[in-house]
C-alpha cells in the first residue's frame, strides 16, 4: 500500500513536468498554431497524469477523479481544434518557413466544386 | 516531512511554474488568439493545481470546484472562438 502511494507521487511529479514543458512550448514556438499544437497536447497529457497519480495516492477519490479525467479527455482538443480553426478564418499569418496549409486547399476545393458543375 | 510529501510539493511547484510561463505569454501575446491558448493552458494547469490543493488539505469536495473551473474555461474558449470567427 505505501508503494502505491510512491508510484502516485512519481507519476504526478511526470505529470507537471508534462504541464511545465507545455507551458515552456508556448513561449518558445514562433507561430500560433504550432503554440496550440504545443500547449494543449503536452497539458492535456501532464493533467491526465497528475490525476491519475492523485488517484493512486487516494483510492477512494477514484469516482471523481475519473470524471474529471475523462472531462479534459474530451474537450482539450475540441477546444483546441475550434480556436485553431478561428485562428485560420481571420486570417493569422503562418511561420514563414512552414510547408504546406491543407485547409486552405481544402476550402479552395470546396468552393470551387459547384463553379466546375 | 517525509519524502512523499516532498515529492508532491515538488509536482504542484512545477504546476504553478506552468502557470506563470502561460501568464506571460497571456500578457506579452501580440496575438488574440495568443492571449486565449494562454487562458486554455492556465485552466488546464488549475484543474491540475486545485486536484493538488484537494490532496494536501485531504478534502474531496475541491474536486467539484476543479470540474465546474474546468467547465467554464472549456465554454469560455468556445464562445471567444465563435466570436473571433464572427459567427456569434
Amino acid at each position: 500500500m505505501e508503494a502505491l502511494k510512491y508510484i502516485g507521487a512519481i507519476i504526478s511529479l511526470f505529470g507537471s513536468i508534462f504541464l511545465f514543458l507545455g507551458a515552456l512550448g508556448l513561449i518558445r514556438m514562433p507561430d500560433v498554431y504550432n503554440r496550440i499544437q504545443a500547449g494543449t497536447k503536452a497539458s492535456t497529457l501532464g493533467t491526465i497524469l497528475t490525476l491519475l497519480g492523485i488517484g493512486l495516492i487516494m483510492p477512494s477519490w477514484g469516482g471523481k477523479l475519473f470524471i474529471l479525467i475523462m472531462f479534459v479527455i474530451i474537450t482539450n482538443p475540441v477546444s483546441s481544434h475550434v480556436l485553431s480553426r478561428a485562428a485560420h478564418h481571420i486570417g493569422v499569418n503562418m511561420y514563414k518557413n512552414t510547408v504546406t496549409d491543407l485547409l486552405e486547399k481544402d476550402e479552395n476545393n470546396t468552393n470551387s466544386k459547384p463553379e466546375k458543375q | 516531512m517525509d519524502s512523499l510529501t516532498i515529492i508532491l510539493f515538488v509536482a504542484a511547484g512545477f504546476i504553478l511554474l506552468a502557470l506563470l510561463l502561460a501568464l506571460y505569454r497571456f500578457i506579452k501575446g501580440p496575438h488574440t488568439t495568443d492571449r486565449v491558448i494562454a487562458f486554455d493552458v492556465m485552466s488546464i494547469a488549475g484543474i491540475a493545481l486545485i486536484a493538488m490543493i484537494s490532496l494536501f488539505s485531504s478534502r474531496i469536495i475541491y474536486l467539484d470546484v476543479a470540474i465546474v473551473y474546468g467547465l467554464l474555461g472549456f465554454i469560455g474558449v468556445i464562445i471567444i472562438a465563435k466570436y473571433l470567427e464572427r459567427s456569434l
